[in-house]
């Protein structure tokens, strides 16, 4: 590793920030942007590789605009990329409710919700065009909830003081995904857009242009159903392939989401940005035993009525981990709300990474209530209380099935009724791996570190910090799709228009998919004894425990012989199935994996390079006495940026970009008062 | 939630590919817990399977919440098994009897052809949404949201139909093989919304044709669609559209 001194610093220019007080940056960047006329847009041909948010708005819009679109989808339609599963809601400045909303108060809340690690002017791009979204989305035919006089209805979340989340029942996600399919639809129809669905991208292909410039010019994509793998050109690449959530094995995120896409620009030279900053959500179920597959999200919605809370005494807790008594059965004055204990000004509505935190040290305290001791109680005796159970269950009705459906527990069935208060079954919640904010680098355009080449949604890192607040990964993820890399993706492409359509006959497209197949055939040819998913559950074993929710340097660098040695098993011991040709589930699936090692080792290694604790990213050594979280603006305020070593066993190198601040003083994050 | 092993014998359909002939397969006790999912008792029985040097079962599944449409599988003659509003990934094992034979086929529909094992290709209910399930409308141009005001019932309607998953299994489970809920849901959508409403008649009878030329059978209200739906989508949505798809004809 390089030494703090050495390390290399990215130049001001290289962001592309616009000059300008923060709230007219944008739009003097569109006023002064290049732009491509309509004759020319459809000579240009553009590859979108992802249909969730990001990548379907975005896929539709350009081929609005007159582009013609090339759209991956690894599933089996676009309708069903993992943006489909995002329950609660989506942020906008619209200040409906008039409580004091704005496009700064939005700035500036998922400004400090990051802990201040965002890039300002991104943020508050983000802001600004967050109110288009809802206008677009209405539109759209998105049937948002309503109030009776027919306007627009708005719910709280974390890390707000304002009611600004705008929602479709608990399936807000769904409801906007199929407003971008619609979209993508139309144009699908209209010839714009040709549809590649159950396709993987595996490579980026790189053409040097006339000046001896390489530009991302095409991808190889394998077709899952064939097995073969394609090849695909166009005049610039956009990954919408979201995050790398299931590096750590268990994550709410839908299982073939992956991070391959971004490793493949990363090794074509793609920096990779703030891997550390990995979000843990606190309301989670459980993990119940060695056979999961993956871990279910309950909505942050339900902190707006839920309280959080374990017992006072451990004698208690020593109990309910035996199974001798239920949550029901602990009295009122016994139970300790740590979380309205500690954060007094925000309670149980504290953001994620806070919330998260804190549940994790009752538990490490001995105080988890289930059978494994990693796990906390989630309550709506009080909500039941004052408000009746027809009106916590018109709120939460469908989350609570869904809670019994997996459980078996009924969290809106009474237990027991002592000195008039009714106590009902708390749900039982832990932490699990939700979101990752990190992500690859990009510039003010959303444009990566390799021309031509563009990343959206959460695939980039670029504008929620070190933490992202609820409602706010729909708002990024249409916000780029529909109204920033629409524009900003013509001050690229207005430079290219007098260049031909590429032959994927190339001798660069030769050769990446000679290495696709190369790598293939060797997988292939290992015949070892481990299966796919053994070795995952592994890596995603060594993720949780060095460098998951609290991290140390001893931890982290276990952590990192452990992923290489994990490597070794990976390549000398690995077991696949079946063919290369045709459908071949566990072969896809160890592509994945290889992606997910080179994963965790970058996840791990800006861990221990980050010297502070912020947000998603908790280093022990870094805290205050109380156990906060202690950020160190003096010497951490940038970027990291990793930039590939040529090989995935060699350690990357550090580029930093510094943060410039000038519309918001840095200050300690307080939900406290 | 102490782990209490159980066993089952799963009597699964295996296909090679989309041309060659299936056959069933039965795995005898399969070893799982009333706390683990479905889904999860075939990965369990996959791995085994790998462990030996077998191809694994070739399922679709991906969010495993409930709400991405992409897990299927007739499970002992219903889709998504017998839970009622939920898919086969909300499945759990509890639903089951120790020592029980399961029996697993894939969607069995002309308009579905099986691509491998248990997965099937229903690439024909996108292009009946390509034919017309959107409102025509690109972005940028929008008024403000609030300058729309929409009936709490209306906006409430809509979204119910709304809710469709587009799984198939009002197809699969359909005597015909028919997609009127489907199609249904997705008009029923927009008609109760002012911004869809301008392209009432041209929509439904653009899906209609769409959905008839793709070879999915006619309706003869026998409503095992709406009884199977995982969203529980109503059978009404179907009343609709014939409504809509009448005056829109009448008026040709």
């Amino acid at each position: 590793m390089a030494t703090q001194d050495k390390v290399k610093v990215m130049s001001p220019e290289a962001s592309k920030i616009p000059e300008g007080p923060i709230a007219e940056k944008w739009t003097n960047y569109k006023a002064h942007q290049k732009l491509v006329n309509p004759a020319n847009k459809r000579k240009l041909d553009v590859i979108v590789v992802g249909t969730g948010l990001a990548g379907a708005s975005a896929a539709s819009t350009l081929a609005e605009l007159g582009f013609n679109v090339l759209n991956f989808c690894i599933q089996d339609s676009p309708r069903r990329a993992h943006s489909i599963a995002a329950q609660g809601g989506i942020n906008a400045a619209k200040n409906y409710q008039n409580d004091g909303d704005s496009v700064y108060r939005l700035f500036y809340d998922t400004v400090k919700g990051g802990d201040y690690r965002a890039r300002e002017a991104n943020v508050y791009r983000l802001a600004e065009v967050s109110n288009d979204i809802i206008d677009q989305c209405v539109a759209q035919g998105v049937p948002f909830a309503r109030e009776y006089g027919g306007l627009l209805a708005n719910r709280s979340f974390g890390g707000a003081q304002v009611s600004r989340t705008f929602y479709a029942k608990g399936q807000t996600g769904q409801q906007l995904l199929l407003g971008a399919y619609s979209s993508l639809n139309r144009q699908i129809k209209a010839g714009k857009v040709k549809s590649y669905n159950r396709y993987e991208m595996h490579d980026v292909v790189l053409v040097k242009d006339k000046d001896g410039v390489e530009r991302a010019r095409g991808i190889i994509a394998k077709n899952l159903v064939t097995g073969k793998f394609e090849r695909f050109a166009a005049h610039a690449v956009v990954l919408a392939t979201g995050g790398y959530g299931n590096t750590y094995f268990l994550s709410t995120n839908a299982m073939a989401c992956n991070v391959s896409a971004a490793m493949a620009a990363y090794r074509k030279g793609a920096y990779f940005a703030n891997p550390a900053y990995v979000q843990i959500h606190p309301t989670c179920i459980p993990v119940h035993g060695d056979k999961q597959s993956k871990l279910t999200l309950m909505s942050e919605s339900l902190r707006n009525d839920g309280r959080i809370w374990v017992p006072k005494k451990k004698e208690d807790a020593e109990k309910l981990q035996k199974g001798l008594i239920k949550g029901s059965d602990i009295d009122e004055a016994d139970r300790d709300y740590y979380l309205e204990r500690r954060y007094p000004a925000f309670g149980n509505l504290v953001p994620r990474d806070v919330a998260s935190r804190a549940a994790k040290e009752r538990c490490d305290a001995g105080y988890g209530v289930n059978n494994t001791g990693l796990a906390v109680f989630l309550d709506f005796s009080e909500a039941i209380n004052r408000l009746g159970i027809d009106v916590v269950r018109q709120r939460y009705g469908n989350l609570f099935d869904m809670y019994e459906e997996i459980t078996d527990v009924n969290p809106g069935e009474m237990a027991r009724e002592t000195d008039g208060m009714e106590y009902y079954n708390p749900m039982m919640i832990y932490p699990a791996i939700h979101y990752t904010m990190g992500g690859l680098w990009v510039d003010y355009e959303l444009q990566t570190s390799v021309k031509g080449l563009f990343a959206i949604g959460e695939c980039n890192f670029s504008d929620h910090g070190a933490n992202r607040l609820g409602a706010s990964a729909l708002m990024q993820g249409l916000a780029d799709g529909y109204f920033v890399l629409p524009y900003t993706i013509q001050n690229y492409l207005s430079d290219q228009i007098s260049v031909p359509r590429f032959s994927t006959d190339l001798p660069e497209f030769d050769a990446a998919e000679a290495k696709c197949k190369a790598f293939q055939d060797h997988l292939m040819s290992i015949k070892g004894n481990r299966t796919v998913d053994s070795i995952h559950k592994e890596l995603g074993h060594i993720m949780w425990e060095y460098v998951g929710m609290a991290r140390t340097k001893e931890g982290l660098e276990i952590a990192i012989k452990k992923l290489n040695d994990l490597r070794k098993v990976f390549e000398s011991d690995l077991k696949i199935p079946g063919k290369e040709e045709g459908m071949n589930v566990e072969l896809d699936k160890a592509f994945r994996l290889n992606d997910f090692i080179t994963m965790g080792e970058l996840i791990a290694y800006d861990a221990l390079s980050r010297n502070e604790s912020c947000g998603g990213h908790f280093r022990e050594e870094y805290q205050t006495e109380e156990g906060e979280a202690k950020r160190d603006d003096n010497n951490c305020f940038y970027v990291s940026c990793w930039d590939y070593a040529g090989s995935d066993t060699k350690a990357p190198e550090l580029i930093k970009e510094p943060l410039h601040y000038e519309a918001i003083k840095v200050q300690t994050r307080n939900y406290k008062s | 939630m102490e782990d209490k092993i159980m066993k089952v014998n799963l009597k699964v359909w295996r296909q090679e590919n989309a041309k060659a002939k299936g056959k069933f397969v039965t795995y005898p006790d399969v070893e799982t817990t009333p706390d683990t999912s479905f889904l999860e008792t075939l990965d369990i029985l996959n791995e085994t399977l790998v462990e030996k040097g077998e191809e694994p079962i070739a399922f679709d599944h991906d969010c495993r919440e409930g709400i991405c449409g992409m897990c299927s599988l007739y499970i002992n003659g219903h889709p998504h098994g017998p839970a009622i509003g939920a898919t086969t990934c909300q499945l759990y094992m509890r639903r089951f009897k120790n020592g029980e034979t399961i029996t697993v086929e894939p969607w069995r529909s002309a308009a579905f052809p099986v691509i491998k094992d248990l997965i099937v290709n229903r690439n024909a209910f996108d292009q009946i949404q390509q034919a017309g399930g959107y409102v025509s409308f690109n972005c940028g141009g929008a008024q403000d949201a609030n300058d729309l005001p929409i009936a709490k019932v209306q906006a409430d309607a809509a979204m119910d139909s709304a809710s469709c998953i587009g799984c198939g299994a009002c197809v699969a489970t359909c005597k015909n093989g028919s997609a009127m809920l489907f199609v249904a849901a997705k008009v029923t959508q927009f008609s109760h919304l002012p911004q869809g409403q301008v392209e009432t008649a041209r929509r439904v009878k653009a899906m209609v044709k769409k959905m008839d030329e793709l070879g999915f059978g006619n309706c003869t209200n026998t409503g095992a669609c709406a009884a199977e739906c995982p969203k529980l989508i109503p059978l009404a949505n179907i009343g609709r559209m014939n409504r809509l798809f009448i005056a829109a004809k009448i008026k040709d």
